[in-house]
Formats: C-alpha cells, structure tokens, sequence
C-alpha cells in the first residue's frame, strides 16, 4: 500500500501488469526554494542565496551580491587623488588600514615617488593591525555563526584592543583616512608603543582562551573540517588569494613573493594548509595573526626616527607655518587643495596583500588632479565566485561557516 | 474531598506558580548575567524601579511588560487555530512535569505521587514536541518548516536514549516512583557513600543529560532554532505566543533540573543526614531546590561554552554512541545487579 501511495500519476495509469516499482525517478520530489537573504542572520554584508534544497541538502544554488553597490568606482573620478583616500576605508571596513596603504601605493607607482623609511615602516605597522582586526573579525563571527557566542565576544574584545591603538594613531575606528600621498597622517604618538606592551599581553590571553574554545573543540572540528573545501585547481582558476588561497596549499602571499614598503626587511611566515576547508581558514587566520604581531615587534626594533613624508611640496601639503609666513608655500598649498597631486599621464596595477587577499588598485590618469579610471580587485569578488562549489552537495547549516570564512565584506565586494 | 482538592490547589500554587514560574522567569535574567559573566560583558543593567537597579533584575519586568504590548502578528497560514494552539502546547506539558516532581519528603511536597512518577515524566515530555511542531508547520514559513522538522527529528531520537537511561536507576532502586527513588538514595553504600544516582549510575548520568539539553533544544542541541541558519521553528511567532514558546523553553530547563536532581543526585535528601521534620524538612527542601539550581547552572554554562552540532552529526550522536552506550548501561547494571544478589560483591 505504501508504494502505491508514493507513486505518482504517471505510473498509476500505466497498462494492467505492469508491476509498480519505487524507483527513485518514479517518486514526486520538488525541491524546496529557500530565500536566504538578503536580510538574514548569517548574509552579513548583505547577499542573497536562492536556495535549492532537497531536505536539508543543498542541491543548487543562486548567489546574488550587489546590495551594498555604492558606486564607489564613479564617485573617485569626481575628486581629486587625495580627496578618494577616504572613500578607500569602506572598502574592507574590517581592515580600512590596508585600503589606505594599497591605494597611496598605487598612487605613488604612478607619480614614480618613494617614501622616507620611517613612513614605510608606519604603513606596515597600521596594515598589520588592520590584518589582525580583520582576522579577529572573521574568526570571532564564524564561532559565532556556529553557535559559538562565547568565542566571539573574545575575538571582538582583542579586536577592540587593536582598534583602540588605531584610534590613537588615527583618531577614528573605521574611517581612519590615515595615509596621505607621499607618506602617513602623521607620526606614531610618543606613547604609542607603551600602549602597544599593554595590549599585547591581554590579546594574547584571548587568544589562548578562542584557542582553547575552539582548536579542538570536537563539535567546531566536525563542524568546520572538510566543509566548504575547495582543491588548489579550482581554487588558482577562480583567482583566489590570500587566506583561502593559501589554505590550499599555495603559498603565495604579496608580501613575500612581490614585496613592498619594507617587508623584505621582516622576519615573518606565511601559513598555508593542505586541505582547502573551513578549518585550515580558520588555523591559516590564528597563525597569521601571531606573525602578525611578531611583525610588529620586529617593526619597533628596526624603525629609527626620520621624516614621514616626501620632502615635495607637489604631493604633500607644506607645513603650516610655511603657508602662512611664504609665497611659496601658500602657492603649493593652494594648488594641491583646488587641483589635486598632478599625476602624470598612464596607467598602473598595483596590488597589496590585504586581510582577505590580493588588493589591486588599477588606476588611469589623464594628466589632471583627478583619477580618470579607478578599478579595483577586491579579494572577495573571487572568493564570491567560487562559493557556489564550496556549498553545493552540503547540507544548509554548512553554507554558513563557509560564507563566514572565506570572510565576504560587502563594502569591498559590490563598491 | 474539598480538603484535597484545597491541598491541591494550594501545592500547585506554591510549587508550579512560586517556584517554576519564578525561577523560569528568573532564568531569563540569569542566564544574561551569566553569560555576561562569561564573556567579560556587564550584562543587562539598565532597567530601573525608583533608581535602583538591583544589577538590572527589572528587565524581567521590562521584558514581561514588552512580550504582553507588542504586536500580534499573525501570518498567513491555513491553519490559524493551530497557529494559536501551539505555543500552549509547548508550555502545558513541560508544566505538568512537577506535578510528579517530590520537592521534600512527605505528602506537602509532592503535587501527586503518582506510583509510575518517573514514566509519567517522560511521557509527558516527549509531548512537548507537539508545540513547536505544529507551531512551526502551521506558520507556513520555510524557515520555521526546516525548524519543526529538525525538532521531530531530534526530539524523537533523544527521547529513546533518554528513557533508557533511566532504566538502570529503575533496576537499582526497584522503583519507578519519584519518592520511592528519592528515599532509596538516602541509604549508605559501605556506610560513607551516599547511594545517589550519580554514584551509582554515573555513566546515566552524563547521557541522560545529554539527552535532556538535546529534548530542551538548547545549545549544543539548538539546531531547531539554529538563530544564524535557519532563525528559528518560531520565526513567526511574535508577541506573548513568542514569550510563551521561549518561557516553555525556560521551564523545560528547570524541569531537566529538578529530574535529574531527583533521579542522580538524591533528590531532597541531605548526604548522611537522616530522618526528617521540623527544620530539618526546611533544610532538605532547601537541598532540593540548590541541586535544581546547580544542574540549571551546568546547562547554562553549557550553552555558552558549545558551538552547535549540524543536522547529520546530531543523528549520529544519537543514534550511534547515545544509544548504544545507554543499552550498555542497562546490561552492565543488570550484571553488577546479579552478582550483588548473589552476594558476590
């Protein structure tokens, strides 16, 4: 009786004899449409999933990104070079350091200009805490996304440690603006690494109790090994970098392989794990913030005092005294407000390993104080086009650490 | 008869309406303070009665005033009767667990000693997954949909191990009565070890709470809510039918409390105190209530400290370890049983 119940009409109305078989194809299954997002719990920086599910399996799947397009392309052609630097802190808004630094590096490839040491080592500095923060982030909400409160909660206090160091170099959180053209804002505030030997300690703590909640957790293990895995192949072709890239096991990280500002001159490792899940992410990101931290220290040894801009009054404001008490002075200032830094005519890509990857800013000027084109290469753009291989076949509750450690930001993504 | 029936209005009162309700309530404060404690966080501290804050106690009262006053929502659904019915059917059965529940010796303690107590609860616990089912199917959500099913599924692969690990208490103190129970594990094994489920039955213990936080779906077992999946069976209920849902979770808490308090941890007896009366009852009613509290505590520190399971890894706990581990239970009490009668040990 109960094959007969489960057999659709076709098979009911088949000729007398035919013996009825409950082959799979015979049986009537829909799958069941689910519309995850774009508001929901776990699409944070806004994306929508249409879900295909059989049960709770996912059998297909339809992302849509694109809710958080500001048009932040267009908008940097209608100010000068310097007046996009803040636009480049909503990018990533986890790590808005490193959009500073990526996009005055562009910059300054195209004027051909290099900045004093000390200004370098400033840049690195900010661009590793700005790592730290964002790997904080992405750690702390995938806990959080697996039930995991606790662990999240740590996560974000020794983030908000970082973020208060960044406050104090910057003045603001999230819209730093910290970089200038030609060098850094200005320098390290006389206490700052005072504040740093304070810090680090506690962060340390945290870290060892996320460690303890988390690493070998049993059900967080289960729960985040072999999930969202992608292989080196796919993961190359989709043009993925940074963390989820290396959880491969490729290497590649732009501050080793095509070093800038002074990361040749640093002592540090690049982690890469071997089997491309959720969890070698999440050991890649523990890791890479302990290099990161060793970085800093090694940045407080090796920086000595110095200036920290170019010496050109073309590209940096001149001092204020001199504005007001020369000609000179107030000529140059006048003209890099109202016309902008005079980059020469061209074009240039120039990439920087940000907290999710490779960061590229492709610019074009025409020769005035404005960007003709600006483009970017967010690191998440690809990773969002891989997503749908690392969740199809798996169950509904794994799309979620999946989206999570592959550290989607919205900001960056749609621009 | 009109005595009983007073006696018995006024035990319900004074245990459903004092105590449960109160520490249910209760538990919604606490379990923010707790956490907040856990989490290096100050926790709810805002509200306030004539400026004093008493650590934010109030929000109970905030939070009530909240749940009656916002909107009803109802949503679209074919079966609005069910809709209504369910957060009532989550709540009345986990309710009728104490009625069973002997919080001190003697009668005055005891809504109803029911000769088959400890069957009479898990019958009726496993009741409680009509609410959220039906609740859930009944919202016509998706959402909610994958919720109930979740719940079924898991509500009635715990209840399985869940029973059977009560049958070797059964076998060791010969009863299934609440009281009986409790009264048992006054005894003294070698005269200095108290006969407490927990001793006795240590394996039990451990899967019978497992099984218990899995039938209270809370964390590691919230999968039926699973707030950053799926949000949750109750994504539609709004309002005090939403309170309702949640207060059933919060009761089922206490009730998970105060059974295994009951069951493993000696019930109302004080360890090697004997007897009863005067004071000595306040004291043992006292006990009863701290060890309630304590597995309360146990869950609630659980729950902050354990992400969640997923949907595969739950069935395979349940149906792989907690199963068979609670069969074992049962053939290892019934050996160590045998060889004790044949006065082997």
């Amino acid at each position: 009786m109960s094959n007969a119940l489960l057999l659709n009409d076709k098979s009911r109305g088949s000729k007398p004899g035919y013996a009825p078989s409950v082959d799979e194809s015979d049986l009537h299954t829909e799958h069941m449409v689910l519309n995850m997002g774009p508001s929901h719990p776990a699409t944070h920086g806004t994306t929508k999933f249409i879900l295909k599910l059989e049960g709770e399996t996912v059998a297909d799947v339809d992302i849509h990104i694109g809710y958080l397009h500001r048009g932040f392309e267009k908008m940097c052609e209608s100010g000068t070079w310097a007046q996009v630097l803040p636009y480049t802190d909503r990018l990533n808004y986890s790590s808005p350091l490193c959009n500073n630094v990526g996009y005055v590096l562009a910059v300054e490839k195209l004027l051909g200009i290099e900045v004093p040491d000390r200004a370098k080592y400033i840049r690195a500095l900010v661009c590793e805490m700005s790592r730290i923060t964002d790997h904080f982030t992405a750690i702390g909400a995938g806990a959080l996304e697996l039930g995991g409160y606790t662990p999240f909660l740590y996560g974000v206090q020794a983030r908000e440690m970082f973020y208060e160091l960044v406050e104090e170099l910057t003045g603001a959180r999230l819209t730093t603006a910290f970089t200038r053209i030609g060098g850094v804002k200005h320098d390290l505030t006389s206490d700052f690494w005072e504040h740093v030997d304070a810090v680090l300690p506690e962060v340390e703590r945290l870290m060892i109790d996320v460690d303890k909640l988390l690493t070998n957790n049993r059900i967080f293990y289960d729960r985040m090994v072999d999930v969202g895995t992608i292989s080196q192949d796919d993961a190359i072709s989709y043009g993925f970098t940074g963390i989820c890239l290396r959880s491969t096991g490729v290497g590649y990280d732009v501050r080793k392989d095509y070093p800038y500002l002074i990361y040749d001159r640093l002592d540090f490792d690049v982690p890469v794990g071997h089997r491309g899940d959720n969890y070698d992410r999440y050991l890649c990101r523990v890791e890479e913030i302990r290099q990161s931290i060793r970085m800093m220290k090694q940045i407080r040894e090796q920086m000595e005092p110095g200036p920290i801009a170019v010496d050109d009054w073309g590209v940096v404001l001149p001092p204020k005294d001199a504005v007001y008490n020369s000609i000179e002075a107030m000529i140059a200032h006048f003209k890099l407000i109202m016309e902008g830094v005079k980059v020469p005519r061209g074009e240039v890509y120039s990439y920087t390993e940000a907290g999710n990857g490779e960061l590229g800013f492709y610019l074009v000027s025409d020769g005035s104080g404005r960007p003709y084109r600006l483009r970017i290469r967010p690191p998440c753009f690809a990773l969002m086009s891989g997503l749908k291989k690392m969740i199809v076949g798996k169950l509904l509750a794994d799309i979620v650490p999946t989206y999570d450690t592959i550290n989607m930001i919205g900001g960056e993504n749609d621009r | 008869m009109l005595e009983l029936i007073l006696l018995s209005v006024a035990k319900v009162m004074g245990i459903v309406m004092v105590f449960v309700m109160a520490v249910a309530a209760l538990l919604t404060w606490i379990e923010r303070k707790q956490s907040a404690l856990i989490q290096n966080r100050v926790g709810p501290n805002r509200a306030s009665v004539a400026g004093l804050r008493l650590g934010g106690i109030f929000h109970l009262a905030a939070d009530a005033v909240k749940m009656l006053t916002k909107e009803d929502f109802d949503p679209e659904t074919d079966n609005p009767l069910m809709f209504r019915l369910a957060p009532f059917l989550a709540v009345v059965p986990v309710m009728l667990l104490f009625a069973v529940i002997p919080f001190g010796p003697g009668e005055h303690f005891l809504i109803s000693n029911v000769g088959v107590g400890a069957l009479f609860i898990l019958a009726v616990s496993s009741l409680g997954v009509y609410g959220s089912t039906i609740g859930a199917w009944a919202s016509n959500n998706n959402f909610a949909m994958l919720g109930s099913i979740r719940t079924t599924a898991q509500m009635i692969s715990y209840e399985v191990s869940m029973g059977l690990n009560l049958v070797g208490i059964f076998m060791i103190y010969e009863s299934v009565n609440l009281q009986d129970i409790v009264i048992e594990q006054g005894s003294l094994i070698w005269g200095w070890l108290p006969a407490w489920g927990i001793v006795l039955q240590p394996l039990a213990f451990i899967l019978f709470m497992t099984a218990s936080i899995a039938e209270t779906k809370r964390a590691p077992f919230d999968l039926p809510e699973g707030e950053s999946e799926i949000v949750g069976y109750f994504v539609e209920f709004s309002s005090m039918r939403f309170g309702l849902l949640a207060l059933s979770e919060f009761i089922g808490i206490v009730a998970v409390g105060a059974t295994a308090a009951v069951l493993f941890l000696g019930g109302w007896q004080i360890p090697w105190v004997q007897g009863t009366g005067g004071w000595l009852t306040v004291a043992q009613v006292g006990a009863m209530i701290l060890k309630t509290l304590f597995v309360v505590w146990l869950q609630m520190a659980i729950r902050w400290t354990l992400p969640r399971f997923r949907y595969d890894q739950l069935m395979r706990l349940g149906w792989q370890y907690l199963l068979p581990l609670s069969l074992l239970n049962i053939f290892i009490t019934g050996v160590v049983l045998m060889f004790v009668e044949q006065g082997r040990i």
